[in-house]
């Protein structure tokens, strides 16, 4: 009976806290499209790091085989934390954490909406820089499977990087902070989001792809439930 | 200043002890190992130094949880102090397994999971160290501190599971080994003895280690107070 009577209330508020997520989320999507800033910032980023990698690593046709994966991934981590500081200092800089903090809703959906966001500008530079290697170094990253890796690793690496980068602007030395915090920690999804790539490129048997995509998945699990509980420790004031 | 407890005092003494005794058995009592000879003798430590490691990262994630539930700073000293004893273990585990592995792998490191795993280990906390050292509200500085302790402690086992999904060469002494780890052995009765009671012996330096650094740690906070007070009189 109780149920019952609770189930319309439960309702409304989960769509409340939904709407909470999504409120944070469009602010930042807004804020990202009329300034353009952070996108620019790690897309241009990117792309140098790839140029950087082909006189680094004379990624002639062998090599390119089997550095692809590698190179990808270390772009989108090192673009990746260009994003997040940028994401979080900005909310930290000009008092507008504070302001989110007023808002009368649960502190973790304003995690959740920072992290989609964070999310959604991660994808956002892989959309573009896949093709763009792709026609670079004409390999075929045009696989399904590759969605697939790139979504579970991204999720993986924002889910973390929200929660770590809020900490890291909050210190005196957050520029450096962030990615020391950051890349022990996330070593996990990059790994095997580089083996489950190769393995997606190289057309290896499901039986290579699977342990690496059941990793990816339980650490995104892990994550997003860690922070979803301490993101609350990291805002209180 | 308060004097130490004498149950620390004790417990230092007991360490030392245990702590001869140990050595003694490691260098005379345990028998010599008849493929790898006296490097071998690296293992008894080696193990229970990793042990500690291991356990004083684990006691800082705790330590880390009890602190954002209840809020009480001392549980937050634990934490910190468990975690500098675990980084300076670690690293004797990591030198001591150096060594050993130069005449058996012949070769100092080696990408096996253990050793990664160990390495990205002192890494985490290093940046746990790091974190702290960039905050100066002491409130905040505990809280992040925690957040971080229990999200490293988390990521530790994945980083051990990714990487062990290639091939290991590490022994697994205890326990049921691997054919194609190189420098497996068995342990004799004296061996297996002198095994346990390294550890033993390192358990209690930890417990012995965490209290003198916990005690420390208040030490320090009542020397700030009373600096505070002097200042604004």
């Amino acid at each position: 009976m109780t149920s019952g009577a609770a189930s319309p209330r439960a309702a409304a508020r989960a769509r409340g806290y939904l709407r909470a997520v999504g409120a944070v989320l469009w602010k930042d999507l807004a804020a990202e499209l009329r300034s353009r800033e952070l996108l620019s910032g790690m897309l241009v980023f990117a792309l140098l790091v790839i140029l950087i990698f082909n006189f680094a690593l004379e990624l002639d046709l062998a090599t390119r085989q089997t550095v692809t994966s590698g190179v990808l991934w270390v772009t989108f981590a090192f673009a990746g934390t260009l994003g997040l500081n940028r994401s979080m200092a900005v909310e930290r800089d000009r008092g507008c954490l504070d302001g989110l903090l007023l808002a009368p809703v649960d502190r973790s959906a304003l995690y959740f909406g920072k992290a989609l966001g964070n999310l959604a500008f991660m994808l956002i530079v892989e959309a573009i820089v896949l093709p763009a290697y792709s026609i670079l170094y004409s390999v075929n990253l045009f696989h399904p499977g590759l969605v697939g890796v790139v979504l579970l690793g991204s999720i993986g690496y924002a889910a973390v990087g929200t929660l770590l980068a809020s900490m890291a602007v909050q210190a005196r030395t957050r520029d450096v902070l962030l990615p020391i915090l950051l890349f022990p920690v996330v070593l996990p999804v990059l790994i095997s989001a580089v083996k489950a790539t190769n393995a997606v490129l190289l057309g290896l048997e499901a039986a290579e792809l699977w342990p690496w995509l059941n990793l990816l998945i339980a650490y995104d699990v892990i994550f997003t439930a860690a922070a979803f509980m301490l993101f609350d420790y990291v805002v209180e004031e | 200043m308060q004097p130490m407890p004498r149950a620390l005092k004790a417990l230092s003494w007991i360490s030392g002890a245990l702590f001869a005794v140990a050595l003694f058995m490691t260098l005379f009592y345990a028998p010599r190992e008849a493929v790898m000879g006296d490097v071998q003798r690296v293992f008894y430590f080696h193990v229970a130094a990793g042990w500690v490691g291991a356990v004083a990262f684990l006691v800082a994630a705790v330590a880390g949880a009890v602190f954002l539930i209840r809020g009480d700073r001392r549980w937050d000293a634990v934490g910190l102090a468990s975690v500098e004893i675990g980084i300076a273990f670690t690293l004797a585990n990591v030198i001591s397994g150096s060594v050993w592995a130069r005449p058996i792998w012949n070769t100092w490191w080696t990408w096996d999971p253990r050793l990664v795993t160990a390495s990205v280990m002192e890494l985490v906390y290093i940046a746990y160290l790091l974190l702290r050292q960039g905050i100066e509200d002491p409130d905040r500085r505990a809280r992040f501190g925690s957040v971080y302790a229990i999200v490293g402690f988390l990521s530790v086992p994945l980083t051990f599971l990714s990487i062990r999904i290639f091939r290991t060469i590490h022994p697994v002494v205890v326990g049921n080994n691997d054919p194609t780890a190189q420098g497996a052995f068995d342990m004799t009765p004296p061996m297996l003895q002198t095994f346990l009671f390294s550890l033993l012996t390192f358990s209690v330096l930890y417990a012995t280690l965490l209290w003198h650094r916990v005690r420390m740690q208040s030490l320090a906070e009542t020397v700030e107070q009373l600096k505070m007070k002097l200042l604004s009189a």
